[in-house]
C-alpha cells in the first residue's frame, strides 16, 4: 500500500505537507497545549477563566476514569451491535445486575475480586442464555430483537427493583486499593514557595488501568486471533462468513458472553468507585448508546474514542456549566451525525 | 400514486356514510355515548388517558408504519409542547410563565413541538434502519437528564405544577365530560388525518420511501425531505397529546418525559399494531386498562413486571399486535405486515 502511495501523494501536495502530516502537526500541537495546562503552573488570568487549576485537571482526569468505565460497558454493546446488528438496550440491565451481584458475592465473601470476577461470569452466562435462547430466534429481525430487548431490559429493571429496593449501595474496595495518589501535577504554589501536588484516588486509576488493560486485550484478540478475524469478518459481511463455513451462531455466543461479561465486570467496578442504584442502567444505557453512535459501530477503537469524547464532556461539562452539562453530549451526537454519520470509526455502507 | 388515482375514478360514487364504514361508524357511536354509562374515574382516568397515550402512539404509529423510522421520541416531542405550556401559560411555580392566553399558548406549543420533533427527525435520517430507535432513545435520554439538571428552562427535578385548563364558552375543559369530549375530538381529529394523509401523495410516497428508499431516490423523490415532514406531523400529533396531557395533569416535570414513559409510548404502540392507526389507541386502552387494574392482581409494583412480559409475548407471538392477531382470525382482512420484507 505504501509503495502504491508514495509516488502520489507528494506530487499531489506540490511540496508542502500531506494532509496526514497536518493532521499530525495539529495533534501534536494539541498534546503540547494538554500538557501544558496539566504540568505548568498557571497564571492568574488562567485561573480566573477556568476556576481553578484543580478543578481543570480533577475534571479532565475524572473525565477520563469515567471514560474508561463507559468503554467497558459500550465495547460489549458495539460488538454486539456490529456483529448481529442487535441493538440490545437491555445492556444498562446487564451492567446494573452485575454490578448488585458483585455487591452481595463481595459483602458476604468479603472478597472484592471474587466479586468482579462473579461480576464478570454470572453475566456472561447470562448473556450467552440470552443469545441462545431469546435472540437466536429473532435472527435477521432486528426490529424485534430490540423490541424483545426492551421488554427484558424492562421486566429486569423491575425485578432487580424487587430483589434489592429502592437503595443506594456502595461496593467496599479493599485496603490495597484505598488511599490517594499524589500525582506529579503541581496544582498551586504556596506564599512559602512550597508546591501543591495533585492526589488523586489510587482506586480511580486502577479503574483506568483495567479499562486500557481490557482494551488493549480486546484490541489483540480482534485483531491477532483466529476468533477475532471472525468476529471482525463477521462485522463486515456476515453472510460471507456463514458461507464460508464458519459456525456463526458459535462466533455469536462468544461475543456475547464477552460483551455481557464486560457490562457485568464494569458493573463491579463501577458500583466500587461511585454507587449501586436503580437508574443507573439507563445512565449507562445512554452512555453505550452515545458511545456507539460517535465511535462508529463494530469498532473498539471508535468506542474507545466515543467513550474518551463523552466522559470528558459529562465531566467538564458538570465542573463549568452543571446545568447544561448533558448538551455538550447532544451537541457531539449531532455534530458526529451531521458530519459523519456513520461514526468516528464507522464504516460507510 | 398513479395506482391510487386509477381506483379512485373506477369506483362508483360512494356517499359519506359509506366510504366512513361500518366500523367506524359503530365506533363513533359507541364513543360519544360511553360519558352516558362511564362514571367520572372512567372517563379521566381511562378514556381521557387512553386517548391522550393513543394520540402520542398514532404519532409513532405514523413514523413506524408509514416511515419504517420506530422513535423512541414521542413522549419528548410530547413532554417539550407541555413544559411550553407551562412555560408561556400559567403555572404557581413561581419561574417564568409568561401568562399567555390558552388561544396564543397552544398553537405555539404545538408548534415547538413540532419543530422540535422535525429536528429530531432530522438527526435521526442522517443514519437508517434500526439506528433510529438508537438515536432517538439517545435524545429522549438525555432530554429527560437535561431536564432534571436544568433550572433555568425546566425547573430542574420538581418541574412545573398548577397548570390549569382552560375555561371558554362557559364550559370548564378539566371537568371530565367536557375533557373527554375534548381528547375524543382531537383524537378523532388525528386519527381522520393520519388515515386520510396514508392515501394522500404524501403519504404513498412516504410508504414507497419506507419499502424501497433507494428506488425512490433514484426517481428522483427527496427521501430525507419527506421523512422529515412525516417527522413534522408526528411532532404535531404528539404535541396535541402533550397540551392535553399536562392540562389533565395539571404538572410537568422530567419524570413525565423518563425513559419509562418513552418506552410507555412504544408499547402501547406495538401491543395495539403498528400497521392501522386504530391500533395505538386500541393498545393504550388495553394497557391502561391493565395499568389500573393489575394492582389487584400483581400488586401496585410488580405491574412493571407484568406489562414487560405481556409486551415479550406479543412481541415473539404477533408482531403487528393485537390487529396482527385480529388479522390472523380474519385473514382476509390482513395486510401487508409493518416489517419491511427482509
Amino acid at each position: 500500500m505504501s509503495l502504491l502511495d508514495q509516488p502520489s501523494s507528494p506530487s499531489l501536495s506540490g511540496g508542502g505537507m500531506t494532509r496526514r502530516q497536518a493532521w499530525g502537526l495539529v495533534g501534536l500541537l494539541a498534546a503540547a497545549v494538554i500538557a501544558w495546562l496539566v504540568f505548568a503552573v498557571w497564571p492568574d488570568w488562567l485561573n480566573a477563566i477556568l476556576i481553578s487549576k484543580k478543578a481543570f485537571v480533577s475534571a479532565i482526569l475524572n473525565g477520563i476514569t469515567l471514560a474508561g468505565l463507559y468503554f467497558l460497558v459500550a465495547s460489549g454493546f458495539t460488538l454486539i451491535f456490529g456483529l448481529m446488528r442487535n441493538v440490545n438496550l437491555a445492556h444498562g440491565s446487564l451492567y446494573l445486575l452485575g454490578a448488585y451481584i458483585g455487591y452481595e458475592v463481595t459483602s458476604r465473601t468479603g472478597y472484592w475480586l471474587l466479586g468482579v470476577a462473579a461480576g464478570f461470569a454470572v453475566l456472561a452466562i447470562v448473556g450467552v442464555v440470552m443469545q441462545v435462547f431469546v435472540f437466536r430466534r429473532l435472527e435477521g429481525d432486528d426490529l424485534r430483537q430490540t423490541l424483545v430487548s426492551i421488554g427484558i431490559s424492562i421486566v429486569a429493571a423491575d425485578l432487580m427493583l424487587a430483589v434489592w429496593a429502592g437503595g443506594t449501595y456502595q461496593i467496599a474496595t479493599p485496603e490495597w486499593l484505598d488511599g490517594a495518589l499524589t500525582l506529579p501535577v503541581i496544582t498551586a504554589v504556596r506564599s512559602n514557595g512550597a508546591s501543591v501536588f495533585l492526589t488523586y484516588p489510587l482506586y480511580r486509576v486502577v479503574v483506568l488501568a483495567a479499562a486500557i488493560v481490557i482494551g488493549v486485550g480486546l484490541w489483540l484478540m480482534l485483531h491477532r486471533t483466529r476468533v477475532g478475524m471472525m468476529i471482525r469478518a463477521g462485522v463486515d459481511d456476515r453472510a460471507m462468513l456463514q458461507a464460508s463455513g464458519v459456525n456463526v451462531h458459535a462466533v455469536f455466543a462468544i461475543v456475547f458472553a464477552v460483551g455481557a461479561g464486560l457490562a457485568g465486570f464494569a458493573g463491579v467496578v463501577g458500583g466500587s468507585a461511585l454507587s449501586v442504584a436503580p437508574g443507573e442502567d439507563v445512565r449507562y444505557l445512554l452512555a453505550s448508546l452515545v458511545v456507539v453512535i460517535v465511535g462508529g459501530m463494530g469498532s473498539i477503537t471508535g468506542a474507545a474514542i466515543g467513550a474518551l469524547l463523552i466522559g470528558l464532556a459529562e465531566q467538564i461539562g458538570l465542573v463549568y456549566f452543571p446545568t447544561y452539562g448533558i448538551v455538550l453530549t447532544f451537541v457531539i451526537m449531532v455534530v458526529t451525525l451531521a458530519v459523519r454519520p456513520q461514526g468516528i470509526m464507522g464504516k460507510a455502507r | 400514486m398513479s395506482l391510487a388515482i386509477a381506483t379512485d375514478g373506477t369506483t362508483p360514487r360512494q356517499n359519506w356514510l359509506e366510504r366512513l364504514g361500518a366500523g367506524h361508524i359503530i365506533l363513533a357511536v359507541v364513543l360519544v355515548l360511553y360519558p352516558l354509562v362511564a362514571s367520572d374515574f372512567f372517563l379521566t382516568q381511562i378514556g381521557g388517558y387512553s386517548l391522550i397515550f393513543g394520540m402520542m402512539g398514532l404519532s409513532l404509529m405514523l413514523l413506524a408504519g408509514y416511515g419504517g423510522m420506530v422513535s423512541l421520541a414521542q413522549i419528548t416531542v410530547a413532554g417539550i409542547s407541555a413544559y411550553a405550556i407551562a412555560i408561556l401559560g400559567n403555572n404557581n411555580s413561581n419561574i417564568l410563565g409568561f401568562g399567555w392566553p390558552w388561544w396564543l399558548a397552544v398553537p405555539f406549543a404545538v408548534l415547538a413541538a413540532a419543530l422540535a420533533s422535525a429536528l429530531i427527525g432530522w438527526i435521526s435520517v442522517r443514519t437508517e434502519g434500526i439506528y433510529t430507535i438508537m438515536i432517538t432513545l439517545a435524545i429522549a435520554t438525555a432530554t429527560y437528564y437535561f431536564a432534571q439538571q436544568n433550572y433555568a428552562i425546566f425547573n430542574g427535578h420538581s418541574g412545573y405544577a398548577g397548570i390549569r385548563a382552560p375555561a371558554f364558552w362557559g364550559i370548564g375543559w378539566r371537568d371530565p365530560k367536557p375533557f373527554y369530549y375534548l381528547c375524543l375530538g382531537l383524537a378523532v381529529l388525528s386519527y381522520a388525518a393520519v388515515l386520510y394523509g396514508s392515501r394522500s401523495t404524501f403519504g404513498m410516497t412516504l410508504q414507497a420511501i419506507r419499502d424501497n428508499p433507494r428506488r425512490m431516490r433514484a426517481l428522483g423523490y427527496h427521501v430525507t425531505a419527506h421523512k422529515v415532514f412525516a417527522w413534522l406531523l408526528a411532532g404535531v400529533i404528539a404535541g396535541l397529546a402533550g397540551v392535553l396531557l399536562v392540562w389533565f395533569n395539571g404538572r410537568v416535570s422530567p419524570g413525565t418525559i423518563g425513559v419509562d414513559a418513552a418506552i410507555d409510548v412504544l408499547i402501547i404502540a406495538v401491543i395495539g399494531g403498528l400497521r392501522h392507526p386504530i391500533g395505538p389507541f386500541l393498545g393504550a386502552v388495553v394497557v391502561i386498562l391493565m395499568q389500573t387494574f393489575a394492582i389487584d392482581i400483581v400488586g401496585a409494583e410488580r405491574f412493571n413486571t407484568l406489562i414487560g412480559l405481556v409486551f415479550l409475548v406479543i412481541v415473539f407471538v404477533s408482531p403487528d399486535g393485537i390487529l396482527g392477531l385480529w388479522g390472523r382470525i380474519k385473514p382476509h382482512l390482513a395486510q401487508e405486515s409493518l416489517r419491511p420484507g427482509s
